[in-house]
């Protein structure tokens, strides 16, 4: 009856290693053959044999070296002598296991980032790829996340490793005078993943949130990176978004509204941390989208502790923002703040000279009209917008939420 | 790694060549382009090519043999010149690309050359 528990303890080893290790084996794998699949099946080999082996022999003292050193066995095996491998394989392994796997692997997960997020990539398929490789989540995961057929992305996830390998892209961390562009690229996809877990975060049947990873990889990128100031940008962003998850509903699962919300249940220590990080990233004086984002999020952060919010501030922020990175985002953000200081004239033009085509089916869109119109004393415009948002807004809560603002408008 | 630098030009660019007042600077700027990448050693071969209005095309069709005068395609862009270059990887090809005269009037396309051909039988 010994070998059962052993068996468990060398299952739940090989299961360890492969969560906390996944991205960092494969990125030392990928990055020596440039070729993310073929580094991908021979870990998930090695994966495998790990299961088998180790509750025989034990768990390796360096359970990721002997990843490495079995895959990179097996590839070898694969190119040598394909008809002798499977008889030799558990000798080949042991060996393997004694000799060869006692120095510290390494980390090329930044590299294999910078890869995913390569200018020669499609930028759809940036985010699934960083997700994939660096965090080991399956493509049928990542699909329901962005709300793709499963097949559909594997197949984009597919391609994009088959253009890494064929086309012979650089598994590095840029140059410093590429890296702004190149490093934006990575931080863009990183938030895209956290964008997609958002959005469904509070719909009970939502697909798996991706925010924590997201929170994850900024966190790798920001550590890894100590030099540059974006990435804790963008980290803090994300912290900011995530302190205030829990009051984004009320204990019914209504909408709450950022200015309504109970400051009490905001997560103090993400908050603390956030506030650090840029303070820390302001010390680089390289100002970027992500800091003034963050910043953005932490005048709204600061309402409950001054009593009111600060609209010069918020003014001052969105105007660097169009400048730094225009965005329709940005430019809807900075219409209701110019409108909320009494700017209203003003507001309304800049939102109608968005380009249609971008807005007409963009919710924040037309609740940012409805609130300018309603500021402007423009009330059946104001009702008008908000039906259109509301036409275009699938999460229930926030249509419940716009009902009932489009109600108080009529009433009031 | 081998990358084939495909050099499009536009019909301006063509012109230039043998217009008296601009062909100095146009083959100045390519002299030093393709000089740069002799004395890095990366060349592996490359031509410039006579313009579109030298360029004959022909398909087979139904057995039949067409021939047209011009280019395959009538686009903006046309082919001027090749180089297969020797570097590490498409970021290094891109860098080169990024310093070809044309890279500024028209586009360079980066592709990878295949390996060569297993011998028959193997």
């Amino acid at each position: 009856m010994t070998g059962q528990p052993q068996l468990q303890d060398a299952r739940r080893a090989a299961e360890q290693a492969a969560r906390a290790s996944y991205g960092r084996v494969l990125s030392v794998l990928a990055a020596r053959e440039h070729d993310i699949s073929a580094a991908e099946d021979a870990l998930s080999e090695a994966l495998l044999a790990a299961l088998r082996v180790w509750p025989e022999t034990g768990v390796p003292s360096n359970p990721e070296g002997w990843l490495v050193t079995t895959a990179r066995n097996r590839r070898k095996n694969d190119a040598r002598a394909q008809i002798v491998r499977r008889a030799a394989e558990p000798d080949l392994i042991r060996q393997f296991d004694i000799s060869n796997d006692d120095g510290p692997v390494g980390d090329d997960r930044l590299g294999l980032m910078f890869v995913c997020a390569h200018p020669a990539i499609d930028p759809a398929a940036r985010a699934p790829l960083v997700l994939q490789t660096v965090l080991g989540i399956d493509a049928a995961t990542i699909a329901r996340a962005f709300l793709v057929e499963p097949a559909a992305m594997s197949q984009r996830l597919v391609r994009a490793k088959a253009r890494i390998r064929d086309a012979g892209l650089r598994f590095a961390v840029p140059a410093p005078d590429e890296m702004p562009g190149r490093l934006g690229a990575v931080l863009d996809a990183i938030y895209a993943a956290f964008g997609q877990g958002w959005d469904s975060l509070d719909t009970p049947d939502a697909p798996e949130a991706l925010t924590g990873e997201a929170i994850w990889l900024a966190r790798l990128v920001a550590e890894q990176m100590p030099e540059e100031p974006e990435p804790k940008g963008l980290l803090a962003l994300m912290l900011y978004c995530s302190a205030r998850h829990r009051a984004r509903r009320d204990p019914d699962g209504r909408f709450v509204p950022l200015d309504r919300q109970d400051a009490g249940l905001w997560d103090r220590t993400q908050i603390f941390e956030a506030e650090g990080l840029l303070t820390t990233a302001a010390r680089a004086g390289r100002f970027g989208r992500y800091q003034c984002e963050a910043a953005i999020q932490s005048v709204h952060i600061q309402r409950p502790i001054t009593g009111h919010l600060n609209l010069d501030a918020l003014r001052a922020l969105y105007d660097l923002l169009v400048s730094q990175s225009d965005s329709i985002g940005a430019r809807i953000g900075r219409a209701v703040v110019l409108a909320e200081l009494g700017q209203v004239d003003q507001a309304l033009h800049e939102l109608v000279a968005l380009p249609a085509e971008r807005v007409k089916r963009h919710p924040p869109w037309w609740v940012a009209h409805s609130r300018v119109a309603s500021l402007a004393g423009q009330t059946s415009v104001a009702a008008a917008s908000l039906s259109v948002a509301i036409s275009l807004t699938e999460d229930t809560a926030v249509r419940t939420f716009l009902l009932e603002r489009r109600q108080s408008l009529k009433s009031g | 790694m081998q990358f084939m630098l495909i050099l499009n030009e536009t019909a301006d660019d063509f012109a230039r060549r043998n217009d008296p007042a601009q062909a100095g600077d146009y083959w100045g700027g390519w002299t030093a382009f393709i000089g740069a990448m002799a004395q890095a050693g990366i060349i592996v071969k490359g031509d410039g090519l006579q313009g579109p209005h030298a360029a004959t095309t022909l398909r087979i069709r139904d057995g039949r043999r067409m021939v047209e005068d011009g280019p395959f395609a009538d686009t903006k862009e046309q082919l001027g010149g090749y180089f297969v270059i020797d570097v590490g990887d498409l970021d290094a090809a891109l860098d080169w690309a990024a310093k070809a005269p044309s890279a500024v009037t028209a586009s360079v396309e980066v592709r990878p050359v295949l390996p060569p051909m297993p011998a028959p039988g193997q």
